[in-house]
């Protein structure tokens, strides 16, 4: 009686083991927590688009839109957890303390927090694009079609990943044409198509003729519609958006990446990183060149396009200077990741003080 | 045949049913829309309703969600009950959580018993000093309360971005808009292990008690019903307007300020960006629905506290767009509007005759 029970458990055990790992690899179920609605067309849309990915790699998936940053996410987080989710991706950078937070509560889960700098336990690790790379593409066109070289920039927040976004994409339009002028205007959002537009339009009103963006609403794109100045489009292609007006977008695609990862986590090989991925690894995406641009244009950014990818071409390769003339970068070096992290001054060229 | 019929006098029993009436049909509406867009009506409004609130977390997190929401409704009602119509309480909640913010960053890594009575009195100051304009510039220069509290909202908010991008950002942060996090001595204790809520809930409840006593018990109620009542009759009787109109103010400010000091100190722990997800906005439609009344608030802000959490099971569990919850939040005022059609007139049957 004794033995039957002990073998009838033991192998009851290993049914069970069997059965668990058997799960563990099919039933993968990958989580994502927005920040902004699915149909933005822009950050949020992305990381959708991203979603859709890795449900077409055979994997289920669930989203929560519309969370936000306040005590609120935590409690997502920590339902997505519970309710059978092997991966969450956190998609804003204000979720890092919330996703660091439940992670240690649930050690069984694996978390990736996008643009964030926090991994305070094994399994979380942090992601982010190198979109810069995709700026000086678009500070090289800026640079060339500028005719009044006065191009207009909305920014966002003055935090260093918008700052280096500025200073690429100014490098990038001095090398091509040393008379340019870039001015910005803080809107204060990362999205709001009303104050979006109001900020183009002052900056159309000053004389701009490219304006370029770092805020996720389509409505900057369509008032140089309107105005018949040139635009770029944000985090996804934004040409039916206003097809005369933009002349390419920087698109955001997540999706290797996440399937990539979901993947590891069904075979467990997921391990804790710190991803930054740009044009090479083809995070950061060129949509396809306007016809308005001259043929010669397309062409040499092109190559650029090749070069930032094989590492060739360095956004911010030296000298560069900041607004006071002072050296950031030596002649022949580039910038380190850790300057690019930390990015708080502008590059000469850019008009005005970086709001404090 | 029905017929219309003007009330003699508003019906007391119907001004308590109402909000029940609202709530009903809000749910039959919400299930028709869950019909509509495809889903099964029953079984979303249980994700709705039910499921986040099955355990002691989702209880809790009910609780935690509701507490803001009851502090400020309460406030608010001191203002609504007498005729001043403050519309800023999230600028309050806002501005209260950055003067108590700030005080807390001051202690950082700091531990003492006296850090957070101070902290939480900075909180309250800081609501009643932001209230405190609308109501000084509606008492002395006759402004409108609703357009000044209601824009200083906007401008609370650029404050709390100016610091949290600036000068009060984590120095170890990388300059992402967000302060160090406070003190352990400086956060609101967590009444049991595991679970959110935190003892910020005894601040509610002690607003509560304390607005039901001055509603009812106290010459400063009587006044702020008949101010409620008629302006004019209120003048007549002598009431110093003024005096009266800047004290719910202040009291209106401090409940808000105290929601803020809620949030941060409770299960935020820092300054960022987003410290409330609107509360004092959907305060508004807590107080009405509770029609001022501090007990019909406590249940007020449980209704509408649930849509949030129920708009985040909903898409969990069955896909349902998260925004149904506000879709929700605006049916349940809506539906209080209309049906307080009621208050004043009658459906009479009349027997037809041929």
């Amino acid at each position: 009686m004794h033995k039957f029970l002990i073998r009838s458990f033991v192998s009851s055990l290993v049914l069970l083991f069997t059965l668990t790992v058997a799960a563990v690899a099919k039933d993968v179920k990958a989580a994502f927590v927005y920040i902004g609605p699915t149909g933005d067309h822009g950050w949020t849309y992305q990381h959708d688009v991203g979603r859709k990915a890795v449900e077409a790699a055979g994997f289920k998936t669930t989203y929560v839109e519309g969370v936000p940053e306040s005590a609120d996410a935590e409690r997502v987080l920590r339902q997505l957890a519970n309710s059978g989710h092997d991966v969450i991706f956190t998609t804003s950078f204000g979720y890092m303390n919330p996703t660091n937070k439940v992670a240690k509560e649930f050690p069984n889960v694996k978390f990736e927090h996008a643009t964030g700098y926090k991994r305070e336990h094994p399994n979380v690790s942090t992601y982010a694009a190198r979109f810069y790379e995709g700026r000086t593409i678009l500070g090289t066109i800026a640079g060339t079609m500028t005719k009044s070289n006065v191009i207009g920039y909305v920014a966002s927040f003055p935090i260093p990943e918008v700052i280096r976004g500025i200073n690429s994409f100014t490098l990038a339009a001095q090398k091509v044409n040393p008379n340019i002028k870039t001015k910005i205007v803080w809107a204060f959002t990362w999205y709001d198509p009303g104050k979006e537009a109001e900020a183009a339009k002052a900056l159309i009103d000053q004389g701009a003729d490219v304006i370029a963006q770092h805020t996720d609403s389509t409505a900057i794109v369509q008032i140089a519609e309107k105005a018949g100045v040139y635009a770029f489009g944000q985090a996804s292609d934004m040409d039916k958006f206003a097809p005369k007006a933009v002349l390419t977008s920087v698109e955001n695609n997540w999706g290797p990446y996440y399937v990539d990862r979901v993947k590891a986590v069904a075979n467990g090989t997921w391990n804790q990183k710190d991803t930054w991925h740009g044009i090479g690894d083809g995070m950061v995406v060129i949509s396809d060149l306007d016809s308005q641009m001259p043929a010669d244009l397309r062409s040499k950014v092109k190559k650029l396009q090749a070069d930032l990818a094989s590492g060739k071409v360095h956004s911010f390769t030296g000298p560069i200077y900041d607004q006071k003339g002072n050296l950031m970068v030596a002649e022949g070096k580039t910038a380190d990741d850790g300057m690019l992290a930390g990015m708080m001054t502008y590059v000469k060229g850019v008009e005005g003080d970086i709001p404090k | 045949m029905i017929k219309i019929v003007k009330r003699d006098q508003p019906s007391r029993a119907i001004f308590f049913l109402t909000p029940v009436l609202a709530i009903f049909l809000t749910l039959a509406a919400g299930g028709l829309i869950f019909y509509i867009l495809g889903f099964k009506p029953f079984e979303a409004l249980k994700f709705f309703f039910i499921v986040p609130i099955a355990d002691m977390y989702g209880f809790s997190e009910l609780l935690l969600k509701a507490t803001p929401l009851c502090l400020i409704a309460i406030g608010l009602s001191f203002c609504f009950k007498s005729n001043n119509w403050n519309i800023g309480a999230e600028g309050q909640l806002t501005f209260g959580a950055i003067v108590s913010g700030g005080v807390a960053l001051l202690f950082y890594e700091q531990e003492g018993f006296y850090i957070l009575p101070i902290v939480i009195l900075a909180g309250a100051i800081g609501g009643m000093l932001y209230a405190s304009i609308p109501a000084i510039l509606k008492t002395y220069f006759n402004t409108n309360e609703i357009l000044v509290s209601l824009m200083l909202v906007y401008v609370s908010k650029l404050i709390l971005d100016y610091l949290v991008v600036g000068p009060w950002s984590n120095p170890e942060g990388f300059n992402f808009p967000e302060t160090r996090q406070f003190t352990d001595s400086a956060r609101l204790p967590l009444l049991f292990e595991g679970l959110r809520i935190h003892a910020g809930i005894f601040l509610a409840l002690a607003a509560v008690v304390i607005s039901w006593f001055v509603f009812y018990k106290t010459y400063l109620g009587f006044q702020m019903k008949v101010s409620g009542f008629s302006l004019k009759t209120a003048k007549y009787a002598g009431y110093k307007g003024k005096k009266m109109i800047i004290l719910v103010f202040l009291i209106s400010g401090a409940c808000a300020g105290l929601a803020g000091v809620g949030e941060i100190t409770g299960p935020i722990g820092q300054l960022h960006r987003e410290v409330s997800p609107d509360y004092g906005f959907t305060a508004i439609i807590v107080a009405f629905l509770g029609r001022l009344h501090p007990v019909g608030i406590i249940f007020a802000s449980l209704v509408v506290a649930i849509t949030y959490l129920g708009a985040e099971t909903a898409q969990i569990f069955m896909q349902i767009p998260k925004y149904t919850g506000q879709v929700f939040q605006g049916m349940i005022l809506f539906f209080l509007l209309a049906s307080d059609y009621l208050l004043f007139f009658k459906f009479k049957f009349i027997g037809s005759k041929k």
